[in-house]
């Protein structure tokens, strides 16, 4: 790569990020779903009432501890985690492409916005 | 833990909800299948699938509000990661705008997800009613006139905020007006997103159109760029708090995002404009419902 990192370069990065974050979190909630519903397709849903999730749900290793069991809704809980985070990453891409185009009002102002988004998870 | 779960859930009243009479895997054909419809619609008409995917969750299959709100954060987080990525690659996406306003945003859903969860239900769905009717009309709104010239604001020009985008005819500039009222506008909206679940792209929009200013082009792109960052960022507590379910989540993910690209591909070829008459009426309905389930502690 010759010359300096543009704006223009960081759109197309942003862009295929997003695609393939997408593309990735599907298809792990796919398979999840599919592992979910040939061992639990046969029962009842239980939604009327919220009693929250079980941990396995809830916390990246446990769910990532479960997955290993073979069991699907952890599975799919993985698949939704890395849908968040590509949103969060391609803050954390803009920073670096800011850093690059030494834009550094900018580089200040995605890591603002990065710790909001993190400090709350 | 499962156990004790599940016999909690089987106090519930069963003809009390529809859910009970059918098995999992027609529960979840029957949601993806809305979801679906949801995310095709929510397309062509750009007012988004999150808007009749709360209703549907908590008015067709009686789901608890707050199941439904982190079922439709994740959505709003799919769709909008799909459709951005297109259009940021396109450059009409103003990303140093988007990046500025997410300040504002995230902060906002920050605190609108606190809120709900201390919130009761009913005000939740009374609350998500008045927005579902603000939103349809606000849709119909005309965008006031974009500012292509005069003399760009200082806090604008130190932002560098004033940009340009392609169009058919060839680049168009514009200048970013009102960048303080812009901000607190979209403080409010990411504040309705974490709040009711949902993207808030028509006020969004409209802090974008009417307060800054900026083609509609542009605001609806950047709009659309700045939901996934707003939505991760109140999705974090709903998932501490259990209020994000796979079995919900997986088909209506699935299903919106399935949509959503099934609108994207159709919108050249379809007549948008009445379209968008019948899905506000729809929209309307639904927000009618909502209250009076709310009024009535239905929900």
């Amino acid at each position: 790569m010759t010359g300096k990192f543009r704006d223009a370069d960081l759109e197309q990065i942003i862009g295929s990020l997003l695609r393939y974050g997408v593309l990735a979190s599907s298809l792990v909630v796919l398979a999840g779903g599919i592992v979910y519903l040939i061992r639990h397709g046969a029962q009842y849903p239980q939604y009327h009432q919220f009693r929250g999730e079980p941990d396995k749900m809830r916390k990246p290793i446990l769910m990532w501890e479960a997955v290993w069991h073979g069991e699907g809704r952890p599975l799919i809980q993985l698949g939704l985690l890395i849908l968040v985070a590509t949103p969060i990453a391609r803050i954390i891409f803009s920073f670096v492409g800011y850093l690059l185009e030494k834009d550094y009002l900018y580089a200040v102002l995605t890591v603002i916005v990065l710790l909001v988004i993190l400090l709350n998870f | 833990m499962i156990r004790t779960i599940k016999k909690a859930g089987s106090l519930n009243r069963p003809f009390f909800y529809i859910c009970t009479t059918m098995t999992i895997l027609v529960f979840s054909g029957i949601l993806f299948a809305g979801a679906l419809a949801a995310g095709l619609l929510g397309s062509l008409t750009g007012l988004g699938g999150g808007v009749v995917l709360i209703p549907l969750l908590t008015l067709v299959f009686k789901v608890d509000i707050h199941y439904a709100i982190g079922t439709s954060l994740i959505s709003v987080i799919a769709t909008s990661s799909g459709a951005a990525a297109a259009y940021v690659k396109e450059g009409i996406t103003n990303i140093r705008l988007g990046m500025f306003l997410e300040l504002a945003t995230t902060a906002g859903a920050i605190g609108g997800a606190f809120l709900s969860t201390y919130l009761p239900t009913s005000v939740i769905a009374i609350l998500f009613g008045a927005i579902l009717i603000l939103s349809a009309f606000l849709s119909f709104a005309r965008p006031a006139d974009p500012v292509t010239a005069g003399e760009p604001s200082a806090l604008s020009k130190k932002l560098r905020l004033n940009n340009s985008f392609p169009t058919p005819e060839g680049t168009k500039h514009y200048l970013v007006k009102n960048v303080i009222g812009g901000f607190a506008m979209m403080n409010i909206a990411g504040m309705i997103s974490g709040l009711l679940g949902i993207g808030s792209g028509a006020l969004k929009v409209i802090a974008m159109d009417n307060v800054m200013r900026i083609p509609f082009k542009v605001s609806t792109t950047t709009s659309n760029f700045m939901i996934g960052v707003t939505a991760a960022a109140s999705v974090g507590i709903y998932l501490k708090r259990g209020y994000i379910d796979p079995g919900l989540s997986m088909p209506v993910m699935l299903g919106v995002l399935g949509g959503a690209f099934l609108g994207s591909r159709m919108l050249a070829k379809t007549k948008t404009a009445s379209l968008k008459m019948l899905f506000a009426a729809v929209v309307l309905v639904l927000a009618a419902e909502m209250i009076y389930n709310g009024i009535n502690h239905n929900i």
